[in-house]
């Protein structure tokens, strides 16, 4: 195991003094953004030591927020296996927050909405693009993009009817005669993702 | 102070989110139509050794695994 180590802390130094100046510099290169009364403080306390960096020291600046609101909004669409859109150019997404169906248009107010099992449509023009999703997260970011991140996502044709019943089915009974609390909770989860996926394929 | 705006089901029955996330991804994968649901099956699978420390030395791994054994 410890030879793992060195292999590791030598792996790190090399590729830090071969990158480019983009690459993190160490807590002693960066400029200061402390007070400077704790700085004098700590100077006389600990003089062979430099003062502590605070995170906002290590983080790259925000991106800037457009003066006019753009035209389109930039979808980054990203499931654990692939990604799905990245950077594409819509006018408007539809995502299935757990307070409803919420619509993004761009220079939408910044938000972090969590996703509950339901639809997500892709406007583009006429073009509508509608895929299931599982759960997750949805980051809406002040520069109109939009990052949602879902752990399975699947078209609608993808489905198949029969097998939601019969899920569905399965689960209400398993709901009926559930024990502890979190038999129950499991229940509860698959009844409502069942009822979702039966009110996309018909709705 | 009271407590903030209402707990899910889930997290009150003692359910974290990332289980719950996981159970939502593993019934909405099941619902599949043939070939997906093949290549979304394989997604599921884990394979995993794990082993529990005593005096500061790993004891013997136990292996969990959906792939089988070659």
């Amino acid at each position: 195991m410890f030879k793992q180590a060195s292999r590791l802390l030598s792996r790190s130094v090399a590729a830090a003094s071969s990158k480019s100046v983009t690459t993190r510099a160490f807590s002693t290169e960066l400029p200061s953004t402390l007070d400077s009364t704790f700085v004098e403080a700590w100077k006389k306390v600990a003089p062979n030591m430099d003062p502590p960096q605070t995170p906002s020291a290590f983080m790259k600046p925000r991106p800037s927020t457009p003066s006019s609101i753009p035209t389109k909004l930039t979808v980054n669409f990203v499931l654990p296996y692939t990604s799905e859109l990245t950077g594409k150019e819509v006018d408007m997404v539809i995502i299935p927050a757990s307070t409803g169906q919420m619509g993004v248009l761009p220079g939408h107010v910044p938000t972090i909405a969590e996703l509950k099992p339901g639809i997500m449509s892709v406007h583009e023009g006429t073009d509508v693009k509608k895929y299931f999703l599982s759960s997750g997260f949805a980051f809406l970011h002040a520069n109109s993009v939009a990052d949602i991140i879902a752990v399975e996502a699947v078209p609608l044709d993808h489905i198949d009817p029969s097998q939601v019943q019969k899920g569905l089915a399965e689960f209400q009974q398993k709901l009926a005669s559930a024990t502890t609390d979190l038999e129950k909770a499991e229940a509860q989860i698959g009844v409502e993702v069942h009822s979702a996926i039966n009110a996309a394929l018909s709705g | 102070m009271a407590s903030n705006a209402a707990v899910p089901f889930w997290r009150a029955a003692g359910m974290t989110y990332i289980s719950y996330s996981n159970i939502c991804a593993n019934i909405v994968r099941n619902c599949l139509k043939e070939p997906h649901k093949a290549e979304a099956l394989t997604r599921e699978k884990v394979h995993f050794s794990l082993s529990k420390w005593a005096d500061g030395k790993p004891q013997k791994p136990v292996l969990r695994s959906d792939t089988p054994e070659v």
